[in-house]
């Protein structure tokens, strides 16, 4: 691939497709990634870096490997090439630092488990096979469901929870974890807007702390408002950088083509320039 | 029967009913994760997969100058060709575009007819005393040894242990396995893991249940036991305790009549187990169910027809006219009683205070919770009821056109 074939607008940011030093500074860092089902590329090479101690969004079509880069930059689904180093170490040395929120809908909330089931099961890489969760662990745990307003939750059984409600499990779980890295797929996706609240709060509570939060997200008109640093994915890198210079007009046409009419994207260019 | 039961019926007996009780609940309790992962089916190939490992071992065995019938050497070699078979459904799931039941089906078949195939190849051998190999296939009982009770005893305990030891990584994986992965853990060996505790309860209990009904006591416990918690690990005890009662009274039903086959009854009775948790577990058996079904019409019904009284419209529908009148709230041609009108105009205001929450309250998580049955004192405290009371007005008398 020649440079003069890559996206005018991922050019514009003026630093290489492929550089060979893997920024320091990076929580996450993508280089040459290419994950297939089939013969068809699902994500073609693609280098991206997410600052630690931001928060990322990376945004995209339906299809255009939003959540594919996320499964195969964590090893979930395998990789065709590329590398993916955690806070400057290869992803693998570096699991106990990273927490990840999968979709909602990707497994059966029929399986038989309290929310507290799921919330612990945050705890069993640093419990083990046989050590028991301690009663700093549970009352740890508890807080963590505390923190997404579940609290009076933790006996009911996770089928009986609403959409909303299994997405703030699945964050408390992650939080469970403690870890540097948050990596979410669609927290949004489906939830009422009193859960929406409740992840943002937490999620900008994370950042605050310091920690990294690198979300798949599909709501354009709330990346202002929430995120700091954007990358636009269409099986291909699109445009990737900060809020304000890269979710632009130009780069969400480039990265939706025809899906998104022009005026529609001034209108979310504009109100988003007030968020 | 009760001789059976008490284990006074005679050595053999004894014998049958332990290692079938310990059997059940090694099965029970070692299947459950296969069950919970979906993958329940699985078991069924590998189980049919052992079968030309039995007629293998047997072939080695007598063409090396030893005895065929050598219990140990048998049961390696069910073993061998099981996690062949295990392999073989786990390549073509993971490497081709076929899917599992494919691949179970594929390799459930050509396994059994392989078996088959040598089974009577071995028949046809002049060297061996091959009789009774057959009972490999559905089970037989009448030569129990003390020996193949120790087998159920020490691979069925190592199962049970195993599947507790493993009992965390594998809840993560049948749950939720991208999750798994990321964490870390390695989702494909969990998996082999789960088939090799189904693989070694089925070799151990080749003799005794047969290879084609043992797949029932891997799978009906733990759905039975299912029925009964809503904890993964309170089900693999549950299943446990299903798949050993069941083994226990069915080998102690069998041993009470001469003709009753062991293998069979003590399925059956798994069976009959999971029948009745079906339709009386509380909370999620059938019946449970249905009686949620009805109470919750009942609510709806008797909700509208307050609804109708206090709009002074009709009331249609038959079943909603006989629940307010059985609770003396109309009389029978339909006309509120004083009751029914202090019930109607409760009703009435309820709504216009929820109309005034929808309009001014922010949080539309509460606001959201509109719909028609959930009593608005459960969403919003008396506080915020009175103010949206406030906005309202004062009360209109009860009972007043």
């Amino acid at each position: 691939m020649t440079p003069s074939s890559r996206p005018a607008i991922a050019a514009d940011h003026g630093r290489p497709a492929r550089p060979d030093a893997i920024p320091a500074e990076a929580a996450l860092a993508v280089r040459g990634l290419t994950v297939s089902y089939g013969e068809k590329p699902a994500v073609f090479s693609v280098d991206a870096t997410f600052p630690a101690q931001s928060m990322s969004a990376i945004i995209g079509p339906n299809g255009a490997g939003k959540s594919t880069l996320l499964k195969a930059a964590l090893g979930v689904i395998p990789r065709l090439s590329g590398e993916v180093h955690v806070f400057g170490r290869p992803v693998k040395e570096a699991r106990e630092r990273i927490a990840y929120v999968p979709q909602r809908a990707s497994v059966d909330w029929d399986f038989p488990a309290t929310v507290m089931d799921v919330v612990q099961m945050g705890l069993y890489r640093r419990v083990g096979l046989l050590g028991r969760l301690s009663g700093r662990m549970t009352r740890a745990a508890r807080d963590c469901l505390d923190r997404v307003g579940m609290a009076d939750f933790g006996h009911r059984q996770i089928g009986q929870l609403s959409g909303g409600q299994q997405q703030r499990v699945f964050l408390a779980r992650a939080l469970a974890q403690d870890a540097d890295l948050y990596l979410l797929d669609e927290p949004f996706a489906g939830v009422d807007a009193a859960t929406e609240r409740a992840i943002i709060d937490v999620l900008k509570a994370l950042e605050a702390e310091g920690r990294t939060v690198v979300a798949v997200h599909h709501d354009l008109s709330t990346v202002r408002a929430y995120f700091d640093h954007v990358f636009l994915i269409n099986v291909r890198r699109i445009a990737e950088g900060p809020v304000e210079t890269t979710f632009t007009t130009e780069a969400l046409q480039a990265t939706y083509g025809g899906r998104l009419a022009a005026a529609h994207l001034d209108e979310l260019a504009v109100a988003g320039g007030r968020a | 029967m009760l001789d059976a039961l008490l284990l006074q019926a005679g050595y053999n007996a004894a014998l049958v009913a332990i290692g079938a009780a310990l059997l059940g609940f090694a099965a029970g309790a070692s299947g459950t994760f296969m069950f919970l992962r979906k993958r329940a089916l699985v078991s069924d190939a590998v189980a049919h997969a052992t079968l030309p490992g039995v007629g293998l071992a047997f072939i080695v065995m007598v063409s090396l100058g030893g005895d065929g019938r050598n219990l140990a050497g048998l049961l390696l070699g069910s073993a061998v060709t099981a996690w062949i078979g295990l392999l073989v459904i786990e390549w073509m799931t993971r490497r081709t575009r076929l899917a599992e039941d494919a691949a179970i089906g594929a390799v459930l078949g050509v396994f059994f007819g392989i078996g088959i195939v040598l089974l009577t190849v071995v028949q046809t051998m002049s060297a061996g005393r091959q009789a009774g190999l057959e009972s490999f296939l559905l089970g037989s009982t009448a030569g129990m040894l003390l020996q193949d009770a120790v087998v159920i005893a020490v691979g069925g305990s190592l199962a049970v242990l195993a599947t507790w030891l493993m009992r965390r990584p594998m809840t993560l994986v049948a749950f939720d396995s991208e999750y798994a992965a990321a964490a870390g853990y390695d989702v494909r060996r969990i998996d082999l893991l789960m088939m090799a505790l189904v693989m070694a309860i089925t070799v151990i209990g080749l003799k005794l249940v047969g290879l084609i009904l043992i797949v029932a006591l891997l799978i009906i416990p733990p759905v039975a036991a299912r029925f009964w918690s809503e904890r993964a690990g309170r089900v693999i005890w549950i299943a446990g305790g299903v798949g050993g009662a069941a083994g226990y009274l069915g080998a102690a039903m069998s041993a009470s009549a001469p003709a009753l086959p062991t293998g069979p009854i003590i399925v059956l009775v798994a069976a009959a187990i999971f029948v009745l948790s079906l339709l009386f577990a509380p909370v999620r058996g059938v019946l449970a169910a249905l009686l949620r079904h009805r109470r919750f019409q009942r609510r709806v019904h008797r909700r509208q027809g307050l609804l109708a009284l206090a709009a002074h419209h009709p009331i249609r529908e038959a079943y909603t006219l006989r629940l307010l009148a059985r609770e003396g709230l109309v009389r029978p041609d339909g006309v509120p009683t004083e009751a029914g009108r202090a019930q109607a105009a409760k009703v009435a205001r309820d709504e216009r205070r929820w109309e005034v929450a929808r309009e001014i309250h922010q949080d539309a998580g509460l606001t959201g919770r509109y719909d028609g049955l959930t009593p608005i004192e459960e969403v919003f405290t008396p506080d915020e009821i009175a103010e949206f009371d406030r906005r309202l007005g004062p009360p209109v008398a009860v009972g007043a056109r």
